[in-house]
């Protein structure tokens, strides 16, 4: 790692100042991402701003109809809410098959989020829910949120303070895992919320998490794995590396789609 | 450099330490308690797993500073030098459930984290599950789940 200086903010307001103040400066929240990235020296962060002391930001609650989940909210804690279990069962689900159990310990939502990678979980559910994230200084629609690989809709000086998660009456997260890293090759989330259908993949595209238009259109007429059956998705655009090609990904966003419809 | 303060097996710790400094080196390296292993250093092999706070964490990738006034336990805290080992230590014995003994501090930290979260009475694919983030080189995952289980069965005794 290169040297950094560690700051320890009681608040998200003190926080953000440092942050505004110096653009090489970084939040720290589980670590789990930023750490192994900067271990590999491929960040470079002047300051490390550990959110691990700021009070109120992991609380998980019920309100109205969505869940609002805290940006420090660890993996285990939304794996296991009683609130998001009952609530949302799929978004409960989705959390506790990412990583393995002793990242789930650490890891947080608003650190996946904020990090973008485009092989992480939570991406797929908030698009593939339309949640809103919510920063210090505005709401974030997840349609105008992912930007592309490792990019985000955040500001300088922007820290996410919370998800909110309105709730589907069906939803449901299906997950090829990469065998060693636990990370999607591709995931797959869908949703119903009224006439709102939504189909969001993971892991595939080379851009980041994305939309399935022509799946959600077919999902239309009846929310069911019959109605995008022999449907597939084009190769241009996916992911191609040692674990799989353009072609398999694509095969598989098909394969995954209809597999989390049969369980929504 | 930052003080850090801690308690690490029921000892209270402090010290100043570059802020660079991974929990897994300031236990090695700071308090010589070369127990708890660096295997890959990128959070999938899981030697280096100890309970932070009584839960089981990747001490690679945790900066010491993170846990800073937490309560820390390694495989070295897990029963008292000069009296028996714990039941998962035995059972990893009774059963032969290491070869070489490099992953098996990780391997005992997890399982014991393990019956903490998903009881006393294990089966063979909840363990293979929950054991997604220990890697065993040598591959002796078998006798490495029949200790898990015998272990955590003794547990409750």
């Amino acid at each position: 790692m290169y040297e950094f200086k560690y700051q320890r903010p009681g608040t998200v307001r003190q926080a953000a100042n440092i942050l505004a103040k110096d653009e090489d400066a970084k939040i720290l929240a589980g670590g789990h991402s930023l750490l192994p990235t900067m271990k590999l020296r491929l960040a470079k962060p002047s300051q490390i701003i550990d959110l691990g002391r700021v009070e109120g930001l992991n609380t998980i609650e019920l309100k109205g109809r969505s869940v609002v989940i805290g940006a420090m909210a660890r993996h285990v804690d939304v794996a296991n809410s009683p609130v998001v279990k009952e609530a949302f069962p799929a978004l409960a689900d989705l959390a506790g098959v990412i990583g393995d159990p002793a990242v789930r310990h650490r890891g947080t939502i608003g650190g996946s989020l904020a990090n973008n990678d485009p092989n992480a979980d939570y991406p797929a559910a908030v698009l593939g829910l339309g949640a809103t994230i919510i920063t210090n200084k505005r709401r974030i629609a997840a349609d105008d949120y992912f930007k592309g690989m490792f990019d985000t809709a955040l500001e300088p000086g922007e820290i996410i303070i919370k998800v909110q998660f309105p709730i589907a009456k069906k939803a449901a997260y299906e997950k090829f895992k990469h065998p060693a890293s636990g990370f999607a090759l591709v995931g797959v989330f869908v949703s119903k919320r009224g006439s709102d259908i939504r189909v969001a993949v993971t892991g595939a595209g080379s851009n980041g998490v994305f939309r399935v238009t022509s799946f959600e259109e077919a999902l239309k007429k009846r929310f069911s794995p019959k109605s995008i059956e022999g449907m597939t998705i084009p190769a241009d655009g996916m992911n191609a590396d040692i674990h799989g090609s353009a072609e398999y990904r694509a095969h598989l966003v098909g394969v995954m789609a209809r597999r989390a419809l049969a369980r929504a | 450099m930052p003080a850090v303060s801690l308690t690490v097996n029921g000892k209270p710790v402090t010290a100043d330490v570059d802020p660079r400094t991974l929990l897994v080196q300031f236990l090695r390296e700071h308090l010589r308690l070369t127990g708890t292993h660096v295997g890959c250093d990128t959070s999938q092999c899981g030697a280096c797993v100890i309970h932070l706070d009584g839960v089981a964490v990747k001490s690679c990738t945790t900066l010491v500073m993170q846990a800073d006034g937490g309560n820390v336990l390694t495989i070295e805290g897990l029963a008292a030098a000069d009296g028996p080992l714990h039941p998962m230590q035995e059972a990893f014995r009774e059963n032969h459930g290491l070869q070489c003994g490099f992953c098996t501090p990780g391997m005992v930290m997890t399982a014991v984290d393990m019956v903490r979260r998903k009881g006393n009475d294990l089966d063979e694919r909840t363990i293979r599950e929950e054991l997604d983030g220990n890697l065993c080189r040598c591959t002796g995952y078998h006798n490495i789940v029949k200790a898990i289980a015998a272990g955590a069965k003794a547990m409750k005794a």
